[in-house]
This record gives structure tokens, C-alpha cells and sequence, in this order.
């Protein structure tokens, strides 16, 4: 698919990325490509607009909420770092390679995934889920079919089963708390589109 | 209901009485030859003898006999049909395919009895030239494209390797237990049981299709065993072609086996392109048809038809022909004939593909009753017995392969699905008559309707059960906390997500690509004009509406109730809460109801999924404006409908390039628009607005 030589040279801080986020250059060719797909007109910055023009995600009940978590709050656009680091919470696990040696977690282990998943619920980020948040997240993955008072007595089961100190709402912690008997969150397999070996399958 | 299997029993008696009734004289055929269905040959007719007068009352059966007792039979067919689906609990148990063959059994025994001789059979020619070709141009018609797509390397990879396994494992095995067995079965020879083992090692559509139907499996599954039965046939031909000539050849070489690979590819290219083109031309032809709409359902059929009989006569893979041609034009004839003829297409379709399978079943039975059985214990034993294991062990092999390479892995459970449930059917019967002469045809024809009752009955009606079993037994294990499921949920939807974002190379670069190819050159060539544009603004609209219905549903806060905070629930409670998120949770990623459905239209299965609730950026609150400007767009009347570029798929087309013109915000419309906003929590995709969009069409058309 080219050289990669000559185009890591576009990339921006290329080295310092690949350190931080343990892609490698393949992989973030790979990225940068992507992000140019996306970026339909050139600006080197994505906007919520160009998200939306992918197909499976305009489908997904909560592919709004996975394009607001790309954006910082308070952010028009991402840039390709930004774009990067999000994505490298989802590296396949088995390419941890820790340039020097720091002790920093990493990125992608599974409390930085969870914390991209609580993300995806807490969506005015104050760091708890409330009721309304969970009811809001229900509501758009379980669309029309279920009535309202149904989803309230879901979301009044999970908040019992999860709340812990009684606030009503799900902290950061409780949430890990009651993930932690359920399996690991994804499988290495659904991540080998970013293995850069595949043509096709 | 069992009152009502009376009157159908007995309307099927007056039947069979009148074909038994027909002129017992016959001319009698060689038993070698398939007796033709239904062909029997009289004398002369019957008349009210009244010598040297005007007959007054005449009977004369000879006149039409032909067409009257093939409608007789399609009549008993589709009454037997009746009569299983109002019986109450039986097809819950029973698969409609192993009733329909018993009702046959019962056929073939009385006419046996009333004529003492074998009832008609099902000739190969008529089999593969009238029946087979509806049922599977229905099965391509309803294909559901991108699962299918998206699974066709592990299709393909099932199909051809795993009959290649199932055909040599099974042919080299029974000429072991020939060879064993010499006393009995010492003529038979190792082509001859490679011929055998080709034929009898062929998972069927029609069967499968039949059982699967009451068996509710995820589409994943459910496309992999029917791709499969559907893409072996060009294996299962050119096997069964080439041991044939080699049986005919005095001797066989390295280099004929070499060819006979060879032919395997061609065939099944062949088989495709035939297919393609046939495919572009009806999808052309269908342009045209704008003034004669009526018409419009008979060049589907037609174009169909011939695709599959010109494959047949060049000696390549008619199946691929079909299921290719109806792949291929569906897209563009959908978008360029007209509401009423779609839903006509689709019902003859049903229609036909519906008696095709009956009458197949039907007759399977019929021909079960025949004068001379050869039967040879250790023969159809060991054939059935290394069937399964055959099977059994080219899945798990293939399997543990294939999972390597792909995203969603191929379970244990569904394994043992698509283990157990490759059924035998017909085209097994079929291509058996169609054997050469040989001392031990009759044995082969005897073993091949033994394995094909054996697995449409036992396997057919046991693999529900089983299947029910294994996933009861994994259940028990933990019921995930209600936090969890939704969790899980959560998870899969947002991994969905993520590889959408990151674009997954290995498939959607091809799909991509060839998207864009449609889009460019296919789409404008093979679509009407005027049907471009307006498909992708209704679509649009659509989508609008829902949206702005959404917005209005999540407006009003949620009430919570300071009461219900401390109420422990009730275990049913928990229950129906289970059961409401594993239903509707699992929608998305693994769709339990089956997205080919034989009796009923799955109008569902197209319209729901530009229904699908779409929240595309509201949380980040440019939502509005992009109403706006798509109020903008649709008020500048005229000039719309030329400047969108036809955007095809919903998928594609959530926000398309910003081409409209910037006109005034009509507020007339947007005020109409918030009309038919409606209150309600169950939320009809509108109906209201599309009459307002057709009338806003029209006026531009009128224009």
C-alpha cells in the first residue's frame, strides 16, 4: 500500500505518537489514511459531520454518542492526534511495546477501555452516571420497542445493582465494580483490521 | 384443529381417487427409465355410448389429461399445505417437509394399491427444469446481499472445501466397506463409489431451508448453511459430471483429473457470469418499463428463467446462474418498477417457490413407494453412519481454520447446526435416476432415499430440540445481572462503532470500492432517471422526520419516581426485564429473527432498516441546523431534485454534499413538519409525511 516511508513524513509527531499510543508505523499509516478518507475536504481536522458520513456508525444506536467521545469537550474538531489516541484505546492487546520503559498503564488496558465505555454514558461528564443519563442510553438501544415505563424499571434494577453508596447515580468506580465479573469487553479478533499484514481476509 | 385435517384428508382422497380412476390401461415402462410425471397413456376416452345419436353428454379425459392431472397434483400439494398449518401444535414438532413426504407415502401406497403398480416419479428432467429453478431464485432474490457478502469467504471456504471432504471422505470409505463386504457388494467399483459418494454428500437448499425455518437461528448462521447448500452445487455437479465420464472412459489419467479441476472453476465462474449478465440486462430492461408496469414482474421471472436454462445447456452451475441474476438485478429493478409490482414480484415468487417445494416433497414421498428395493444392510448403514461423521468432522476442521481469520467466530453451537443440519434432499434423488445403468443401481437409488428420509425426518426434527438443549445447558451457568447485559451490549455496539471508524480494510475496501462503481457508472446507467433522486430524498425525509420525532421523545424528563427508589423488584419483574433486553439488546449485532422467511413477506426485513432509529449528532446539537438546511434543500422546489447527486444507500447518505442553494426557510413546511410530529412513543414511520413528499413531487413533476 505504498511506501511507507515517504508518507510518515506528513504524519505529525509521528515517533512521539507511536510511543504514546504503542501503534506501530504500519498502524498509523494505516490511521492517517483513514483520517485523509475522512477528512473530505482536506482541512486536516475531522468535524461531526465528516463521523456521520460513515455508514455502519449513522445505523448504530449510540454511533452519536461514540463521535461526541473522538471530541474534547468544548472542541469543534479532532486532529489526527486526538483521532489516534482515542483509537488507541482499542489496540489489539497483543503489541505492547513499552518504548521506555515508564510504568504509566497501558493505553489500552481495560480500565482505560471501561473508561471510554463510562464515558459513553456520562455524557455531561461530572463523572456519574444519573438516571436520566442511563434511561437516555436504554432508550437509544432498545429504540421504540419497549415502553416507558419498562425502560424505568430497567434502569432503576441496574442503578440498584451497581449504586453502591446510595447516590443515585453510578460513580467511575461502582461501575468498574460490577464489570468486573462479566468477561474481558472485546475479543483480539475484532481487532485484526489494524493488523497491517491483512489484504483481504 | 384437528377437525379441519378431516376435509382436507378427504378433498386429498377425491383427488387421488379421480388419478386413480384414470384409464388403468397403460403402456408399460421399462422401470429403468423414469416414468414421467403423471404421463400415463390411455387408450382413447371414455364415451356415453349412444350409438348413431347426438351425444348429449360426453366424457372426454384424453383431451386433457396432460394439464388436469398436473393441476390435480399441485392442487393436493398446496391442500396438504393448508391442512399443516392448521393443525394446531404439529409443525411446531414436526417440519412441514418431513409432513409433506408422509402425505406423499400415503399417495404413492394408494395409488400402488389401487393400480398395483409404481406410481408415478419424479423425472429428473422435470425436477431440475421446473421445480428446482423457483425455490432458488426466491432464496437469491430474498439473499440478504451484505451478510452475505461479508460471510462469502467463509461460504465459499464451507462449500467448495467441505464437499471436496465430504465427497472424497464418503466415496473412498464405502468402496473400504465394498471391499470389506466383497460376498454382497464386490461389483461395486471405487468410481462407482465416488459417483455415490458426490451425489449423496450435497447439502440441499430446499431442505435446509425448510427446517430452518421454524428454527429460529441468528442470520450469521442461518446465511452460512443456506450460502453454503447454495454455492455447492457447482462442486456437487462438476464432481458428479466428471466421475461420470469417468466412468464412461476406459481409462483415467492424471491430466483428466487435472481438467476435472479445472472444470470446477469454470463451472462455477461460468455459472456466475451467465448470471451477471442476464442480471444487467433485466436490470436495463426494467428501466424501460415505466409505461407498461404490468409487465414488469414477468421480465424478472423471465430473465431468470433463461439465465438458468442457458447455464444449464452450456453444462455450467444453473444455480450460480440464478441466485447471481437475482442478486444482481434486485437493487436496480426494486428502485425502477413500481411499489405494486415489487410487492407482485415478490409474492409470485413466494407463490411459486412454495408449490416447487411442496410438489418436491410431495413426490419424494410418492417415489418412495417403487416395485424393486435393493437393500443391502451394511451398504446404507455405513453410508448413513459416515455421512454424519464425515460431516461432522469437515466442519470442526474447517471451523477451527476458518475462525482464525474471522471477525465473529463461528461458535460450538453453531458448528453443531451446521453439522447436524446439512440435509439431503432432492437434487440428491434426482441426480441418483440419473446414473447409468449398473447391476447395483438400484441399490444406490434405495441407500440415497433412505439417507434423504433419514435426515430430513430424524435430523430434521431432532435438531430443534438439540439446539434448544446445548444452549439451555450454557445458560445455566450464570444469569448475567441485568447491569451486565446492558453493558455487554453497550460494548458490542461500541466496538461496531469503532470499526466503523476505523474503516475495516479487509472487506469494506472491495465493498467500497465497488460502491463507489455502482454509484457512478451501474446506477445511472440501469435506473430511471426521476427513480434516482426522489429514492435517496424520501429516504432522506424519512430519516428527518424520525429524527425530529426522536428529539421530541427524549424532550419531556423523565419522571422519576422517589418511590420506586427503595422498591426491591419482584423476581418476575427481573424476568420480564431479562427477557425485554435480551430480545431487543440482541437486535443489533446477532438478529435472531431469520432474514429469509418462507411463508410470509418479510416486508420487515427491507423497510427496517431504513427504520431503525438514527441518532445521528443530536447530542451535539447541530442537529437543527442541519434541518434547516435541508428545509432549505427541499423548498427550493425545482432546483432539488436535479442538484442532489443520487446518493443510493441510507448508509451513505446521512449528510450529502452541500449542494443546495441556500433559500429562505419556508415556514409554511416546517410548521407542517411539526404537525405531524406525533406524541406517541410507538412511532409509525410517517405516512403523512410521505403523502406531503409525493405531493411535493408531483408538483415539481408537473412543472
Amino acid at each position: 500500500m505504498g511506501s511507507s516511508s515517504s508518507s510518515m513524513d506528513h504524519i505529525p509527531n509521528a515517533e512521539e505518537l507511536m510511543q504514546e499510543t504503542g501503534f506501530s508505523a504500519a498502524h498509523l499509516l494505516r490511521l492517517y489514511e483513514r483520517f485523509e478518507f475522512l477528512d473530505k475536504d482536506q482541512t486536516g481536522e475531522l468535524r461531526p459531520e465528516d463521523f456521520g458520513a460513515i455508514g455502519g456508525l449513522a445505523l448504530n444506536p449510540i454511533g452519536d454518542r461514540i463521535i461526541s467521545a473522538f471530541f474534547s469537550p468544548g472542541q469543534e474538531t479532532v486532529d489526527f492526534p486526538s483521532f489516534v489516541r482515542v483509537l488507541a484505546h482499542f489496540r489489539p492487546n497483543g503489541t505492547n511495546r513499552t518504548r521506555n520503559g515508564t510504568q504509566q498503564e497501558p493505553v489500552n488496558s481495560r480500565t482505560r477501555k471501561l473508561k471510554f465505555a463510562f464515558q459513553l454514558y456520562d455524557q455531561d461528564r461530572d463523572g456519574k452516571i444519573s438516571r436520566a443519563e442511563l434511561l437516555q442510553v436504554l432508550r437509544a438501544m432498545l429504540g421504540i420497542q419497549v415502553t416507558e415505563e419498562q425502560l424505568q424499571s430497567i434502569a432503576e434494577r441496574a442503578i440498584q445493582e451497581a449504586d453502591l453508596d446510595r447516590d443515585d447515580a453510578i460513580s467511575f468506580d461502582e461501575f468498574k465494580k460490577v464489570q468486573q465479573v462479566s468477561p474481558h469487553p472485546q475479543t483480539p479478533t475484532k481487532e485484526t483490521p489494524l493488523h497491517p499484514t491483512e489484504g483481504g481476509r | 384443529m384437528a377437525a379441519l385435517w378431516t376435509p382436507s384428508l378427504l378433498l386429498s382422497a377425491c383427488l387421488l381417487g379421480c388419478l386413480g380412476l384414470t384409464p388403468l390401461t397403460e403402456l408399460p415402462q421399462p422401470h429403468n427409465q423414469p416414468t414421467s410425471l403423471g404421463f400415463n397413456s390411455s387408450d382413447g376416452s371414455l364415451f356415453v355410448d349412444v350409438p348413431m345419436a347426438l351425444r348429449v353428454f360426453s366424457v372426454d379425459y384424453h383431451h386433457v389429461q396432460a394439464p388436469f392431472e398436473i393441476v390435480l397434483w399441485i392442487m393436493l400439494a398446496s391442500l396438504a399445505k393448508l391442512g399443516f398449518h392448521w393443525s394446531g401444535r404439529v409443525p411446531a414438532v414436526v417440519p412441514e417437509s418431513c409432513l409433506l413426504i408422509m402425505v406423499g407415502l400415503l399417495v404413492g401406497g394408494v395409488i400402488y394399491g389401487v393400480r398395483h403398480s409404481a406410481p408415478p416419479t419424479l423425472s429428473a428432467d422435470a425436477f431440475f427444469l421446473f421445480l428446482l429453478p423457483p425455490i432458488v431464485l426466491d432464496a437469491g432474490y430474498f439473499l440478504p446481499g451484505r451478510l452475505f457478502f461479508e460471510n462469502l469467504g467463509t461460504i465459499l471456504w464451507y462449500a467448495v472445501l467441505g464437499t471436496l471432504w465430504n465427497v472424497l471422505g464418503i466415496g473412498l470409505s464405502l468402496y473400504g466397506v465394498c471391499v470389506l463386504a466383497q460376498s454382497s457388494l464386490g461389483d461395486v467399483s471405487l468410481l462407482h463409489c465416488l459417483l455415490f459418494g458426490s451425489l449423496i454428500a450435497a447439502v440441499d437448499p430446499v431442505a435446509v431451508l425448510s427446517v430452518f425455518q421454524e428454527m429460529h437461528v441468528n442470520e450469521q448462521l442461518h446465511i452460512l448453511v443456506f450460502g453454503e447448500s447454495l454455492l455447492n452445487d457447482a462442486v456437487t455437479v462438476v464432481l458428479y459430471k466428471l466421475f461420470e465420464s469417468f466412468l464412461r472412459l476406459p481409462s483415467v489419467s492424471g491430466l483428466d483429473v487435472l481438467l476435472g479441476g479445472c472444470r470446477v472453476v469454470v463451472v462455477g465462474l461460468g455459472g456466475l457470469f451467465v448470471g451477471l449478465f442476464f442480471g444487467l440486462v433485466a436490470a436495463l430492461t426494467s428501466r424501460f418499463t415505466s409505461r407498461a408496469q404490468v409487465i414488469a414482474p414477468l421480465f424478472v421471472f423471465l430473465y431468470s428463467y433463461l439465465s438458468y436454462l442457458t447455464s444449464e445447456m452450456l453444462h455450467l452451475s444453473g444455480i450460480m446462474a440464478i441466485v447471481t441474476c437475482a442478486v444482481t438485478m434486485k437493487q436496480y429493478v426494486e428502485a425502477n418498477v413500481s411499489e405494486r409490482s415489487n410487492t407482485s414480484i415478490q409474492y409470485f415468487l413466494k407463490m411459486w417457490s412454495s408449490v416447487s417445494e411442496t410438489l418436491i416433497f410431495i413426490f419424494l414421498g410418492v417415489s418412495t413407494i417403487q416395485d424393486v428395493h435393493m437393500w443391502s444392510w451394511p451398504f446404507v448403514c455405513s453410508t448413513l453412519l459416515l455421512c454424519l461423521v464425515w460431516r461432522a468432522t469437515g466442519v470442526l476442521l474447517l471451523t477451527a481454520v476458518v475462525n482464525k481469520l474471522r471477525r465473529n467466530a463461528v461458535t460450538f453451537r453453531d458448528q453443531f447446526i451446521i453439522a447436524y443440519g446439512g440435509l439431503r434432499g432432492a437434487i440428491c434423488f434426482s441426480l441418483v435416476f440419473l446414473i447409468d445403468d449398473f447391476p447395483k443401481k438400484r441399490l444406490f437409488i434405495t441407500t440415497t432415499i433412505v439417507v434423504i428420509l433419514f435426515t430430513v425426518f430424524v435430523q430434521g426434527m431432532t435438531i430443534k430440540p438439540l439446539v434448544e438443549l446445548l444452549d439451555v445447558k450454557r445458560k445455566k451457568r450464570a444469569l448475567p445481572t441485568v447491569s451486565e447485559e446492558i453493558h455487554s451490549r453497550l460494548i458490542d455496539l461500541l466496538l461496531a462503532g469503532i470499526e466503523d471508524v476505523v474503516g475495516y480494510w479487509g472487506q469494506h475496501y472491495w465493498k467500497d470500492k465497488f460502491e463507489q462503481f455502482n454509484r457512478k457508472y451501474l446506477r445511472r446507467f440501469l435506473i430511471r432517471e426521476d427513480h434516482q433522486a426522489r429514492s435517496s430524498i424520501l429516504r432522506v425525509y424519512q430519516e428527518l422526520e424520525r429524527r425530529e420525532q426522536r428529539g421530541d421523545e427524549e424532550a419531556p424528563p423523565p419522571l422519576v419516581d422517589p418511590r420506586s427508589h427503595s422498591r426491591p423488584l419482584l423476581p418476575e419483574e427481573m424476568d420480564s426485564i431479562r427477557r425485554i433486553l435480551s430480545r431487543n439488546l440482541q437486535n443489533f449485532n446477532n438478529k435472531q429473527t431469520p432474514a429469509y422467511s418462507r411463508h410470509t413477506l418479510h416486508q420487515d426485513a427491507t423497510i427496517d432498516k431504513t427504520r431503525r432509529p438514527l441518532h445521528i449528532q443530536q447530542s451535539l446539537g447541530y442537529t437543527y441546523n442541519t434541518i434547516t438546511h435541508w428545509s432549505q434543500v427541499m423548498n427550493a422546489s425545482k432546483h432539488t431534485v436535479c442538484s442532489i447527486s443520487p446518493r443510493p444507500t441510507l448508509q451513505d447518505s446521512s449528510v450529502p454534499a452541500a449542494s443546495a442553494q441556500a433559500g429562505p426557510v419556508d415556514p409554511k413546511s416546517s410548521a407542517a413538519r411539526e404537525d405531524q410530529v406525533s406524541p406517541q412513543h410507538q412511532v409509525p414511520v410517517g405516512r403523512a409525511p410521505k403523502k406531503q413528499l409525493s405531493f411535493v413531487l408531483e408538483n415539481e413533476k408537473q412543472q
